[in-house]
C-alpha cells in the first residue's frame, strides 16, 4: 500500500465525492417525482394511464441503465435533446430509478387495508380525499425502508456516469488507476468515500423510519 | 439529423453475436455467483473467527461500492499482481463475485431460518456437522431463496452491460461498434435495448417456471 500516494491524491477524490453526492441527491429527487407519478398512473382508474405506467416500469426495469444513459446522452442530439454529461446523468439515472420507485410506492399503497379506503369513503370523503388523508399517511410510513433500498442502489448506480465522463468518484478512480498503476490504493480511497455516503444515508433513512413509526 | 433505422439490418449479425456473448457472460457469472454465494454464506456463518472477521470486511466492502469500480479493481488489479486475464474472464469474475455477495446475504438468512431440528435430526442419524450442513441444511435453505436469487440474476443480466467498459465485446460494445461505423447512436442503442428486453423477458419466464416447480415440490 502506497500511503504517500494516497495522501497526495485524496483531495481530488474529495472533490469527486462532492459530485457523487450532488448526483445522488438530484437523482433521488427526480426518482421520487417519477416514482410518484408512475405509481399514480399505475393505480389510475383510466386504462390509458395504467398502460403508460406499466410500459414505463417495464422498459426502464427491463433494460440496462447504462444503455438508457447512452441512449439519452449520445442518441439525444439526434432527436433534439442536447444535454451536458452531468444533466444527462441526473435525468437518465433519475428516470431509471423512478421506475423501481414506482413499484415501491405502489406496493406500499396497495398494502394498506381496503377497509381504510372504504371507511374514508363512507365518511363522505371523495376518492382523492380518502387517498390524501387516510391511505397516503399510512402508506408513506411503509415506503421509507424500501425506498431506502432504492436510494442505496442509486448511490452506487451513480458510478455509471463515469462512462459518459462525468468527473465523479469512479471516473476519478479510473483516471488515477490509469496514470499511477495503483488500482488497490485508488479503490480504497474511492471505496471509503462511497461507504461514508452510503452509511450516512442509511442512518438518515433509519432515523426517518423510527420517527415515522406510530407504535 | 433525424432517425434512420435502415442502417440497422446490415449490423444485425454483429449485434446478434454480441447478444450471445451477453448471454454467455450472464450464465457464467450467474453460476459463479450461485456457487460463490453458498460458499460465502457458509464461511460467514460457520468459519472460525479469524476467517470470518476479514471475510465480513470483504463482504461489507463489496456491498458498499459500485460494481463498475469493482470491475476496474479486478481488471487492472489482477494485471498489476501479474495475472493477465482476458477481459471476458475478468468480467465474469467481477460480476460473479459482486452478485455472490448479494446471494450470500439471502442464503445466510435462509440457513438461519431452517428449523434447528433438521440439524439435530441429521446429527442424531450420525452425520458429521459438515455432512449435515451439506446434505440437509443448505439444500433446504437454497430451495427457499431461489426466487430472490432469480431476481438477482435478472439484475446481473442488466449489469453485464458494464463489462463493455473493460472491453468485453458483448451486446453494449457491439452496439457501440456499429455506432462507430455509422454515427447512429440512437438507432443502435434502441436496438440493443430491445435485445436486452427480450433476454430479460425470457429469463423472467424461466424463473417463473422454476418457481412453480419449487412450489409444486413442497
Amino acid at each position: 500500500m502506497d500511503f504517500e500516494l494516497i495522501l497526495k491524491v485524496y483531495p481530488y477524490f474529495i472533490e469527486a465525492a462532492w459530485v457523487t453526492l450532488q448526483l445522488s441527491v438530484l437523482t433521488t429527487i427526480l426518482g421520487l417525482v417519477c416514482g410518484s407519478l408512475g405509481a399514480a398512473a399505475r393505480l389510475s382508474r383510466l386504462a390509458v394511464f395504467r398502460f403508460l405506467g406499466a410500459a414505463y416500469v417495464s422498459f426502464f426495469r427491463g433494460t440496462p441503465a447504462l444503455i438508457q444513459l447512452f441512449l439519452l446522452y449520445f442518441g439525444g442530439p439526434q432527436v433534439g435533446i442536447q444535454l451536458d454529461a452531468f444533466e444527462a446523468g441526473v435525468i437518465g439515472l433519475g428516470v431509471n430509478i423512478g421506475a423501481y420507485m414506482t413499484e415501491t410506492i405502489r406496493g406500499a399503497i396497495v398494502a394498506i387495508d381496503k377497509g381504510q379506503r372504504e371507511a374514508g369513503r363512507t365518511l363522505g370523503m371523495s376518492r382523492w380525499q380518502a387517498m390524501r388523508y387516510v391511505i397516503l399517511p399510512q402508506a408513506a410510513r411503509l415506503m421509507i425502508r424500501p425506498l431506502g433500498v432504492n436510494i442505496n442502489a442509486l448511490i452506487k448506480g451513480t458510478a455509471l456516469v463515469a462512462a459518459i465522463s462525468v468527473v465523479e468518484l469512479t471516473y476519478t478512480a479510473q483516471r488515477f488507476i490509469g496514470s499511477t498503476y495503483k488500482p488497490f490504493e485508488m479503490f480504497l480511497i474511492s471505496g471509503v468515500l462511497y461507504m461514508i455516503i452510503i452509511y450516512a444515508t442509511g442512518r438518515g433513512i433509519a432515523w426517518l423510519d423510527r420517527r415515522a413509526r406510530i407504535v | 439529423m433525424g432517425l434512420d433505422f435502415s442502417v440497422v439490418p446490415k449490423y444485425l449479425d454483429v449485434i446478434f453475436l454480441g447478444a450471445l456473448w451477453t448471454i454467455a457472460i450472464t450464465v457464467a457469472a450467474a453460476l459463479l455467483s450461485f456457487v460463490g454465494g453458498i460458499l460465502f454464506a457458509v464461511i460467514a456463518l460457520y468459519a472460525p473467527r479469524a476467517v470470518r472477521i476479514p471475510f465480513r470486511a470483504f463482504e461489507w466492502l463489496f456491498m458498499g461500492t459500485p460494481l463498475l469500480l469493482q470491475l476496474f479493481l479486478i481488471y487492472f488489479g489482477l494485471v498489476q499482481i501479474g495475472i493477465d486475464l482476458p477481459a471476458f474472464v475478468a468480467g465474469v469474475i467481477g460480476l460473479g463475485l459482486h452478485f455472490a455477495v448479494y446471494n450470500s446475504e439471502l442464503i445466510q438468512t435462509a440457513i438461519l431460518a431452517v428449523d434447528r431440528g433438521q440439524m439435530e435430526a441429521a446429527r442424531t442419524l450420525g452425520l458429521s456437522r459438515t455432512q449435515a450442513l451439506r446434505k440437509v441444511v443448505v439444500p433446504q435453505a437454497v430451495r427457499d431463496v431461489i426466487p430472490p436469487i432469480g431476481n438477482n440474476m435478472i439484475a446481473l443480466l442488466k449489469d453485464s452491460a458494464l463489462v463493455s467498459v473493460i472491453g468485453v465485446a458483448e451486446l453494449t460494445l457491439s452496439a457501440q461498434l456499429a455506432i462507430g461505423r455509422t454515427y447512429r447512436p440512437f438507432e443502435f442503442y434502441v436496438v440493443a435495448a430491445l435485445f436486452y428486453y427480450v433476454i430479460n423477458l425470457a429469463m423472467e419466464a424461466v424463473l417463473r417456471r422454476v418457481e412453480r416447480r419449487i412450489q409444486a415440490s413442497r
